[in-house]
């Protein structure tokens, strides 16, 4: 048995050998017979479009479901998961890709699920605390661990499933996508976690679409497609391109802003808006904003965390109530109308959180495609179905959903997947106005130009977007225009020629990159 | 565009027909099977349990509460409860019962008799009444479900007790020279051999099975209850789905209310006591995930029809009252336990 911590992580020492690992649901074959090392302090990261089967590769791994046939390795054992415990006492714990959190508990009791800290018999909350704020501290994160999780956002609960598989002190971590809902200012100091993990003997699996990023940080790549390993290689044998081109096939870029027609008049207008913070704080998380976006034009809202992207969005969309200021559509206020009279007067959302409020999990992948646009199949009350099957068919075919059919449960999708579906759901509203909210969280690069580039289609009919991101790269892909935004306001305003440097330094962010 | 071309490949392939999968069917089929081992178990035991005049009389024992388990299934689907719904039922009878003795109109110095569709009307419109104070209290001021409804439950259980003094309604037949007779006709009579009140039932259930599959406010009632923040910002008027589910509820209680009273031909205060709780079984039973999103219409009828065959059954063999209540329980459990093992392995996998 060999401890952690006391070798020194040059040695190239696989710990964990997956083989021939082969996982099929019914008739989805998701993974066929994939061969994955690991090596003693080292940072592995797992390429692949959306369904290529990294995630199940990864609960397998971690116990979370058992392969169909296959074997696994530790320490030069062939050793078996029957769950997620058990792998969990070899020390293999991992940060899955959609949260598993409590949202009605704090922070403290998140991280220590499961795991209590008992002393004499009861739990010893103060040593918890303790090594929550440890955490924080750790993570560079402001967060009082006894603050309830649901109101965190998105981001700041993912840095919470980071600390609570941190916290385990496991010998191999696996995470997959967990910078989906970070700032790049947030991913930095995982990475400097991640480094001092590795120094320590702890080995690391990581899994992003963030390709660049995942260079920055990963001692090789392994490349799936379509549930076989298509490549492997050490970083220093590798780039980019050699990413891309082993994982969907071709050098994808993402786009430049669609040209050769005119902008239309001004399809959303928005006047001085000022939005409270909504956790009770005497701030403005919006603060004076004004924003005009013309039909045909494509924006880009690019901020850290907590710039108050999402909140502008989710004003506009009718769901966060505004405390001063206009929205107009077109030459409609906005005001007064609700949600759902916003997405028939053509305003439509594509939420941040998909599990939360983009997906019903209860329902197929057709039904989630159709649920805002019920009133385009339904005659007379009655739905009908034949109207309803193109629609989803039309959309599956829009967004390119991978999917065993429409009647498919939404939670067989993998993750990217199941974003391509919270897009087409709200572009089969044919909306004028489309608000999104980093939809490009958790897709692949391929997928990633796809939708880009249905964006631009869209706009070139007439469609004015507006999209957030926290990666400079994609600012730099459609939009026509940039706007920062930084505590509320909006800092700087560039066209497609601006840099990365401009863009970041107007952020407020440091450029390290 | 080869990526393209690859997904929809894929696509084609998985796409295959499924193989028929005998414990899958016969894990969806729980209800019905669980119905036919019934019918047969007891046709064995006694002669008289198949013969078509029992089947007719447990069926219209079955209305009552299919009627209430299918307004249950559309607060369940909406993942709420209603916990009123047995009070609403005694309330309701004795509301129909008041009405028929006439109402005295003291500044008018006369009383008024109104005729059976009025009545009818009145007390359904009494069960909607309850139905949406339920509702607004779920919906508008944010009171949890299984509160707002078990406090309905006891306000509804009272007034009935207060109209009555704790007495029951026996005139029920009304006088042919006031206009008002024919109040047994919902209990007794026969169309074309079949009872009224199952007659009642059938149309209930396919108006309430055209509802939930075929109209737009089916679709909401899904969306809402398995993720009502996405539906929200899909464009689903929540609100107005959850007040509307508990005012169906509240008219389907009213019904089942006229149904037995008619039955009885009373009409007492205490009448439906714990019948929420049967309707609640027969609509779990049935397949619904109290969780909400997940039930079907034909799920929960044959979850009524199961336990008021189950427990007539037991009566016509002979089984003592507390044995009857041990099977019904087991019953329950059983499928609840059945559901968790149809919904864990598809829920699990995110
Ligand atoms: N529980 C399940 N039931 C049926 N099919 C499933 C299930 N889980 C995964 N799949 C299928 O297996 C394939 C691989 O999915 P997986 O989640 O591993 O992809 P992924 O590589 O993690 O993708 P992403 O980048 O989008 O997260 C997909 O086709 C998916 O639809
Ligand atoms: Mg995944």
């Amino acid at each position: 048995m060999i401890l952690a911590y006391d070798n020194l992580p040059t040695v190239d020492e696989v710990v964990l050998e997956a083989r021939n690992i082969a996982k099929s649901f019914g008739n989805t074959h998701a993974l066929k017979g994939v061969n994955f090392d690991i090596h003693r302090g080292q940072v592995t990261t797992l390429f692949g479009e959306n369904g290529a089967g990294k995630s199940t590769l990864m609960k397998i791994l971690s116990g979370v479901i058992t392969p169909t046939s296959g074997e696994i390795v530790l320490d030069g054992e062939s050793i078996l998961f029957n769950n997620a415990n058990e792998a969990r006492a070899k020390g293999i714990s991992i940060i899955h890709q959609e949260l598993s959190l409590a949202p009605n508990m704090n922070v403290r009791d998140n991280i220590f699920m499961g795991r209590e800290i008992i002393k004499g018999g009861q739990v010893d909350f103060a040593e918890e605390e303790r090594q929550a704020r440890e955490l924080m501290a750790e993570l560079e994160e402001d967060i009082d661990p006894l603050t309830p999780l649901e109101e965190l956002r998105l981001g700041q609960q993912q840095i919470i499933e980071i600390a609570r598989a941190i916290s385990q002190k496991s010998r191999i971590l696996i995470m997959d996508e967990p910078t989906s809902a970070l700032s790049a200012a947030e991913v930095e100091v995982l990475f400097k976690v991640i480094r001092d993990l590795t120094t320590k003997g702890v080995s690391i699996v990581y899994i992003s679409h963030h390709l660049e990023e995942a260079l920055t940080i990963t001692d090789h790549a392994v490349v799936l497609r379509d549930g076989t390993m298509t490549a492997y290689a050490p970083r220093k044998d590798i780039n980019l391109e050699w990413i891309v081109r082993n994982m969907v096939g071709e050098n994808f870029d993402l786009g430049s802003p669609p040209t050769g027609y005119e902008f239309g008049n001004t399809a959303l207008h928005v006047k001085n808006l000022v939005i409270k913070d909504s956790g009770g704080g005497d701030y403005n998380v919006v603060d004076n904003l004004s924003i005009d976006v013309k039909a045909g034009e494509i924006v880009c809202v690019y901020g850290l965390m907590g710039a108050g992207r999402s909140e502008f969005m989710e004003c506009a969309a009718g769901r966060l109530r505004a405390q001063q200021g206009h929205i107009l559509l077109g030459d409609e206020d906005v005001n007064k109308l609700s949600i759902a009279e916003r997405i028939q007067a053509g305003l439509a959302l594509v939420p941040e959180d998909r599990q939360k409020d983009g997906l019903v999990q209860t329902m197929t992948v057709g039904q989630n495609l159709s649920l805002a646009s019920i009133g385009e199949f339904t005659h007379k009350l009655l739905t009908s179905k034949a109207d309803e099957d193109s629609l989803i068919d039309e959309s599956i075919r829009a967004v390119t959903v991978k999917t065993s059919g429409a009647e498919a449960a939404i939670g067989s999708l993998s993750g990217g997947n199941q974003q391509k579906v919270v897009i087409g759901k709200m572009l089969a509203t044919a909306p004028k106005v489309l608000l999104l909210d980093e939809p490009s969280r958790g897709i692949d690069i391929g997928a990633k130009a796809e939708v880009f580039k249905l964006l631009a289609e869209r706009a070139k009919q007439g469609l004015a977007v507006v999209y957030s991101t926290s990666e400079v790269a994609e600012c730099l892909s459609i939009a026509h225009r940039i706007i920062v935004m930084h505590k509320g306001k909006i800092s700087a305003e560039f066209d497609h020629t601006a840099s990365k440097e401009q863009i970041m330094a107007a952020s407020g962010e440091s450029v390290t990159h | 565009m080869s990526a393209t071309a690859q997904k929809q490949t894929v696509q084609g392939v998985s796409a295959a027909p499924k193989k028929l999968d005998i414990g899958r069917l016969l894990l969806e089929g729980r209800a019905f099977f669980a119905l036919i081992a019934i019918i047969i178990f007891f046709s064995l035991m006694s002669p008289y349990y198949f013969t078509v005049n029992n089947f007719l009389i447990m069926s219209s024992h079955v209305a009552i509460f299919g009627l209430l388990a299918l307004g249950m299934l559309l607060v369940i689907l909406n993942g709420g409860i209603d916990l009123s719904v047995g009070s609403t039922l005694g309330l309701c009878g004795v509301f129909a019962g008041f009405l028929m003795q006439g109402v005295n109109i003291e500044f008018l110095g006369m009383t008024f008799y109104p005729s059976l569709w009025v009545v009818v009307v009145l007390t359904c419109l009494l069960g909607a009444a309850v139905g949406t104070v339920n509702g607004v209290l779920v919906a508008h001021f944010k009171v949890p479900a299984f509160v707002a409804t078990l406090g309905t439950m006891y306000v509804a259980r009272g007034i009935a007790l207060l109209m009555t003094n704790g007495l029951t309604y026996n005139q029920l037949e009304g006088k042919p020279e006031l206009g008002n007779t024919g109040f047994e006709w919902l209990g007794f009579n026969r169309l074309a051999g079949i009872p009224i009140s199952v007659i009642v039932l059938i149309v209930v259930a396919v108006l309430c099975g055209l509802m939930i599959s075929r109209t737009a406010f089916g679709r909401w009632l899904y969306a809402s209850g398995g993720n009502e923040t996405a539906a929200d910002l899909s464009g689903v008027p929540i609100k107005r789905v959850k007040v509307t589910v508990y005012l169906l509820s509240g008219v389907c209680a009213a019904l089942a209310g006229l149904v037995l009273s008619s039955q009885l031909t009373s009409a007492g205060p205490t009448a439906g006591t714990t019948y929420e709780l049967t309707a609640i079984a027969a609509v779990v039973i049935g397949g619904a995930a109290l969780t909400g999103g997940r039930g079907t219409v034909r799920g929960t009828i044959l979850g009524a029809l199961v336990i008021g065959y189950l427990s007539d059954g037991l009566v016509i063999i002979g089984v003592s009252a507390y044995w009857q209540t041990v099977f019904t329980g087991t019953v329950i459990v059983l499928a609840v336990l059945l559901n968790s093992l149809q919904y864990g392995t598809s829920g699990k996998n995110r």
